[in-house]
């Protein structure tokens, strides 16, 4: 794998492979030193152009425990915030000779374009309102390591579908795994024609009995500046994930961070259906297994990464 | 006394036999071959084929063009020539250059340019440039309201005294009705049709491309169809109200069609255009987020393509018109969402709607080329004919020869063509403007 732009680019197999070796990496979690040397003397630079700590760290972690060397750049305080074109940074940054790079942004497909201009090995952290590939395989690791595999379960994604990339990639993912997704919300809030993508949609939780994993997207405050929701109250009444409408066999996932009492209620958010520190903890061994993936795509033995192929600019 | 609304640069009378050419002009009723013989830029005399030999010692070109097409040159009432403070994208040299490679003899320029031709000394300038730099005749557009921010109107009166071919604020509608109205009120004294770029900027809001299944998919903002077709009812019923004359501009949905049809249907006093994207294209072709698909109005879905061609061809639909938008490279070379909009298309337009519309059988030859200068009525200016004693306007093309779009560059100074590496059917060899030759393809009509 070159890079990793989006779910469509991947298969069953892929996500299978990715997760595999994501599982293979918790071990490192656990020791006194968390390092391995797969990516001794590789440099990833994170390029995020919108505010991140979580993604972001999660990223540095994942890399530094593969051992390879991690520059941040964001956006403010540097010369995109002086007028430079994507492009011109990016070909910029190509100076630094970077192996990786994660980039996030506003704008759906940025990622993608960016991977046209650099030799390097994209990872996409997520473009505007499109793609959150990473947070959808932890999330897939996540299942697979609490409920045994994704197969047949019934996913329901709850919240502001519209504006979350996190939804597109993970009802996408979710289905290549054999879930069957629904997605559920506020009719302003569900864009129209998602049907497409091959899930259901409802506008009520009446039916949210029905699932097996409740996955709630944060739902932020200035939404109902622009009239997507009457109230914050009122969507809460509505839609919000709680101890009357979450059974207790149903696993609650959310890709934080949690606005508490908003579409979680606070005892949901502490309860044992609950897997988002899990979802957290995923995030590193996925990533690493992701910058493994990108760096090393064709190892010969285990932490011995191949040279990457040679691209031009 | 108000100054005449088409401005072009110098240029050398025509003196020229074009034999044996297809001549096709279905308002002449012309169509087969024929000799066509250009003095002194005027149509001297048209003979069966091979019949105006005597003349070609009289001539300083003899053009031999059998198996070719002799139409009557097009004319786009929608194009943006970026003249003045744009000349980064376009200026009126480059832009009438690729109009006339794309077989134009007239284009009407739109105001939105920097400063905005909202005032009679902008106008009047641009004129004079035009005067100089025009390769083939430009008629200029101004505002309706003052800086196109839709609340205080223009002197329309003494911009059209000063030549102005119409009244537009393209880019932007105006969303006051109550503003509108008043413009419409004014046309009264002034004339000059009113051209409107139809959508709720409420409905449409950031979206940077048509609302439905990709845009869902993509996670980009969409722009509703009927963003565009409320206010195509809105102000077709303020037209009705005031008896104005009102042109749709860039039609792209089939509400907006069925606006049209019913707004005609009631007597309103209402035209509308169409452009080769997208009666080609659809919001499929947005799916790679490739920035020369970007343009306002957005591409639509196959729904929207087949009432904008049955439009075309029922007349709904009065004309074809490119929108003609050039932007500079590093512009479009950026994400989907911050590129501007709109793509490049004079140089297209002909070859893109004859090889996907003409050849497949889907539009006959003739309804493509009245479409392509039935514009020119709509604007009051005159329909090119190919007749005795008319002024040579005319174009030859070759149908059978294919060519890739932007291979060997652009006449325009931008390169942000929607059909880029398309492989079309279609070129133009030789365009006469106003009786000039204004383009011809050296290596087919050597000078």
């Amino acid at each position: 794998m070159r890079h990793l732009l989006s779910i469509t680019d991947l298969d069953r197999s892929d996500i299978e492979r990715i997760c595999d070796r994501a599982r293979s990496f918790e071990e490192v979690s656990h020791r006194e030193i968390k390092k391995v040397p797969a990516l001794r003397g590789r440099t990833v630079l994170n390029l995020f152009y919108e505010a991140s700590t979580r993604t972001r760290s999660s990223f540095e972690l994942a890399a530094k425990r593969l051992s390879a060397d991690v520059v941040n750049f964001s956006a403010s305080g540097s010369s995109v915030e002086k007028g430079e074109s994507l492009k011109d940074t990016v070909l910029t940054l190509n100076a630094h000779k970077p192996d990786a790079i994660v980039i996030r942004t506003p704008w759906a497909g940025a990622a993608e374009l960016v991977s046209t201009w650099t030799p390097a090995a994209i990872v996409n952290a997520g473009d505007g309102k499109h793609e959150h590939p990473t947070q959808a395989l932890l999330d897939v690791h996540t299942l697979r390591e609490r409920l045994g595999g994704v197969d047949g379960l019934n996913i329901w994604i709850v919240g502001d579908v519209l504006h979350s990339r996190v939804a597109r990639s993970n009802i996408m993912a979710f289905q290549k795994m054999g879930a069957k997704v629904t997605v559920a919300g506020p009719p302003m809030l569900i864009p129209r024609g998602i049907e497409a993508l091959g899930c259901e949609v409802r506008f009520t939780l009446d039916d949210l009995p029905e699932a097996d994993v409740v996955y709630a997207l944060r739902m932020q405050n200035e939404r109902m500046n622009d009239s997507f929701v009457p109230s914050i109250r009122e969507y809460a009444r509505w839609y919000q994930v709680n101890g009357r409408r979450l059974g207790p066999e149903q696993v609650l996932m959310h890709p934080g961070p949690v606005n508490r009492g908003v579409e979680l209620s606070a005892e949901v958010v502490d309860s044992p259906q609950a897997v988002i520190t899990a979802q957290v903890a995923a995030g590193i061994v996925v990533r690493m297994a992701v910058l493994y993936e990108v760096l090393a795509h064709t190892p010969t033995e285990a932490g011995q990464p191949s040279a990457p192929a040679k691209v031009t600019a | 006394m108000a100054a005449p609304p088409l401005v072009h640069g110098p240029s050398t009378p025509a003196d020229l036999l074009i034999r044996e050419a297809h001549v096709l002009d279905p308002r002449a009723g012309l169509d087969g071959p024929a000799d066509v013989l250009i003095r002194d830029g005027a149509i001297a005399e048209i003979g069966a084929p091979g019949a105006l030999e005597g003349a070609r010692n009289g001539v300083a070109e003899t053009v031999e063009a059998a198996g070719r097409h002799l139409f009557p040159a097009f004319v786009d009432p929608h194009v943006h020539l970026r003249t003045p403070g744009q000349e980064h994208k376009e200026d009126l040299e480059t832009g009438t250059r690729a109009a006339a490679a794309g077989g134009f003899c007239a284009v009407i320029a739109m105001p939105n340019t920097d400063p905005i031709v909202d005032s009679a000394p902008i106008l009047r300038s641009l004129r004079d440039a035009a005067a100089r730099d025009a390769r083939i005749p430009v008629g200029f557009t101004a505002a309706i309201t003052r800086g196109l921010h839709g609340s205080e109107l223009t002197e329309m009166a003494e911009l059209r005294e000063e030549g102005a071919a119409a009244f537009t604020d393209d880019g932007r509608p105006v969303a006051s009705a109550g503003i509108f109205r008043k413009a419409l009120q004014y046309q009264r004294l002034c004339g000059g049709v009113l051209a409107l770029h139809e959508e709720d900027p409420t409905l449409s809001g950031k979206g940077a491309m048509h609302e439905g299944t990709i845009s869902a998919q993509l996670g980009v903002a969409g722009i509703p169809s009927i963003s565009e077709a409320v206010m195509i009812a809105r102000d077709a019923m303020l037209a009705g109200y005031e008896d104005g004359r009102i042109h749709i501009q860039h039609l792209s949905a089939i509400e907006s069609v069925q606006a049209i049809a019913d707004a005609k249907e009631r007597g309103v006093r209402i035209t509308g255009e169409a452009s080769p994207h997208h009666l080609c294209l659809t919001h499929e072709a947005v799916r790679t987020l490739d920035t020369r698909m970007k343009m306002n109005p957005p591409l639509r879905e196959e729904r929207d393509r087949q009432a904008l061609i049955d439009g075309l061809r029922s007349g709904v639909i009065d004309c074809i018109a490119t929108d003609h938008a050039p932007h500079a490279r590093d512009e479009k070379e950026v994400p989907f969402e911050q590129a501007p909009m709109g793509t490049t298309g004079l140089e297209t337009s002909f070859a893109a709607v004859y090889t996907e519309l003409v050849r497949p059988g889907i539009l006959s030859l003739d309804l493509v080329v009245r479409r392509l200068s039935d514009g020119a009525a709509l604007f009051d200016l005159p329909t090119p004919r190919i007749a005795p004693g008319e002024p040579a306007n005319l174009t030859l093309v070759d149908l059978e020869r294919t060519w890739v779009v932007g291979d060997g560059g652009y006449a325009s100074r931008s390169a942000n063509c929607c059909f880029d590496g398309r492989t079309l059917h279609g070129k133009v060899l030789l365009t006469v403007a106003a009786g000039a030759v204004a383009f011809r393809a050296h290596s087919e009509v050597p000078a």
